[in-house]
């Protein structure tokens, strides 16, 4: 069985870590490739790194990070933030990102993600959504939540889909920052009317929160970041939680536990 | 001398790491005579069947490989790369391979989201312990790897298959002929389990 996958988000400004970091174990808390590779060793399945380098001018600061942490992280990695064209995606993925995910761009010009998956694959091709609930319903928003878009959350998961994102990187903006669990209903709707997998983003405060939105909600894999930057909970503890719970998860201390239970 | 197939897709600067993180140097080409020259080969993958078949015949690429295998060379196939080795494939129409092993790669039914993307596990399908495929030594049954691909291979021949994952179906997840190695799964991302094997399979050269 595929098991579910836990994803670590690190927030990089100027190719640094930013936003709480408490790790008293790592030399340089703020260096992303020493959180990276201390994230892999605790299993975590996969990796974003999420940049935030306001200024254009330096945006290669970005690409030699991704270049040096795909010498030294053997998890599948992808970076998102401010990716505008074909060309930005090129020099990620050639710089050894694995995936990318397009957020405004691609609500500014879906053709991008048709013209992304069709010249990189579309496993390389993550769609962030950040979606805001209205009514009953939601809509999706850009430039990190500040520009709404009128697009109803259904229609446009299935145009991504359709015009084929490998993945969708789905964030609550209502949740997001709040620990109090993710937004359930979006993610279950999304995750029911697409056949790509969702990863379910914006609220865990808990581990109770990711059982949740992993069963409830459908989600494929759920993106976390000051639960465990924070130190609040570890990823082997999450998973361990998960596991308990009955959840596919990928846990290598599994068999070296049971022996340790059996004997 | 190791060498990497460049078939202008994909990242193989990924599994190039991987390789000289266990300690392996390698070259990442796309001359049919360096590869001649070579004494083991691997053939990464990702992107479409028919763009890397064509890309392969076109260079002249297609027979080096074909030879290199017969005369015995160690070969490792990663996900596309193992496809590759197959008499055709389904994906995008019908296209053949290398047909070095016999079998077709098909499309996962509609019934599981697709691509298969993620960490799964595999299962040894060997029930004889003298029979030990030497890239997998060390590595537990049961062990999880990380895959990406939305079509599996079926072998006409099951004594090919070495571990099979299940995803909506049971597929075969590494294949072994001799010094013929293929993996579905992609292990310059599957940390530990996955630099192991390469590991393994550097010490083959």
């Amino acid at each position: 069985m595929l098991t579910k996958r836990i994803i670590p988000c690190l927030d990089i400004k100027e190719g640094r870590v930013v936003k709480g970091i408490k790790f008293v174990n790592l030399i340089d808390t703020g260096d992303p490739i020493e959180l990276a590779s201390f994230y892999e060793k605790e299993e975590a399945d996969e990796l974003v790194f999420l940049d935030i380098t306001a200024s254009w001018e330096k945006r290669n600061i970005i690409i030699e990070l991704v270049e040096k942490t795909a010498e030294k992280v053997f998890i599948p990695f992808t970076v998102g933030g401010g990716i505008r064209n074909l060309e930005d995606i090129y020099y990620l993925l050639r710089a050894g990102a694995d995936k990318v995910s397009i957020n405004t761009a691609a609500v500014l010009n879906p053709l991008l993600i048709q013209e992304a998956s069709l010249k990189f694959g579309s496993s390389t091709i993550v769609v962030a959504i950040d979606a805001v609930k209205i009514d009953s319903d939601w809509e999706v928003v850009i430039n990190g939540g500040r520009t709404g878009t009128g697009l109803r959350i259904l229609n446009w998961v299935k145009k991504v889909e359709r015009l084929g994102a490998g993945e969708i990187l789905l964030t609550s903006m209502d949740k997001d920052g709040t620990k109090e669990g993710y937004d359930i209903k979006l993610t279950k709707i999304v995750s029911e009317n697409v056949n790509i997998p969702v990863i379910a983003s914006g609220g865990a405060g808990k581990p109770e929160h990711l059982y949740e939105v992993l069963i409830k909600g459908k989600a494929d894999a759920v993106l976390a970041a000051s639960i465990f930057h924070n130190k609040e909970y570890t990823i082997p503890k999450v998973k361990e939680f998960l596991w308990q719970k009955g959840i596919e998860i990928r846990l290598a201390g599994e068999k070296i536990r049971s022996e340790k239970n059996n004997g | 001398m190791m060498v990497i197939v460049d078939y202008g897709m994909g990242n193989l600067k990924s599994v190039q790491n991987a390789f000289s993180e266990v300690g392996y140097k390698t070259e990442i080409t796309d001359d049919p005579n360096r590869i001649k020259e070579a004494s083991t080969i691997v053939l990464p993958g990702v992107g479409a069947f028919r763009d890397a078949i064509k890309f392969l015949k076109n260079k002249k690429i297609d027979k080096e490989l074909i030879d290199a295998i017969k005369a015995g060379k160690p070969f490792l196939g990663i996900c596309l790369g193992m496809q590759l080795l197959f008499t055709y494939s389904e994906e995008g129409g019908l296209f053949s391979g290398l047909n070095v092993i016999p079998g077709g790669v098909k499309r996962f039914p509609a019934s599981v989201k697709c691509p298969h993307l993620g960490w799964n596990k595999i299962k040894f399908t060997h029930n004889s312990n003298s029979n030990t495929n030497p890239i997998f030594q060390d590595i537990l049954d049961e062990s999880y790897f990380y895959f990406v691909h939305s079509y599996y291979c079926e072998a006409d021949n099951p004594q090919v298959v070495y571990s099979t994952t299940d995803y909506g179906l049971v597929f075969p997840s590494s294949i072994w002929k001799g010094n013929l190695f293929g993996v579905q799964f992609h292990p310059e991302k599957s940390s530990t389990q996955g630099l192991k094997i390469l590991k393994n399979f550097g010490e083959l050269s």
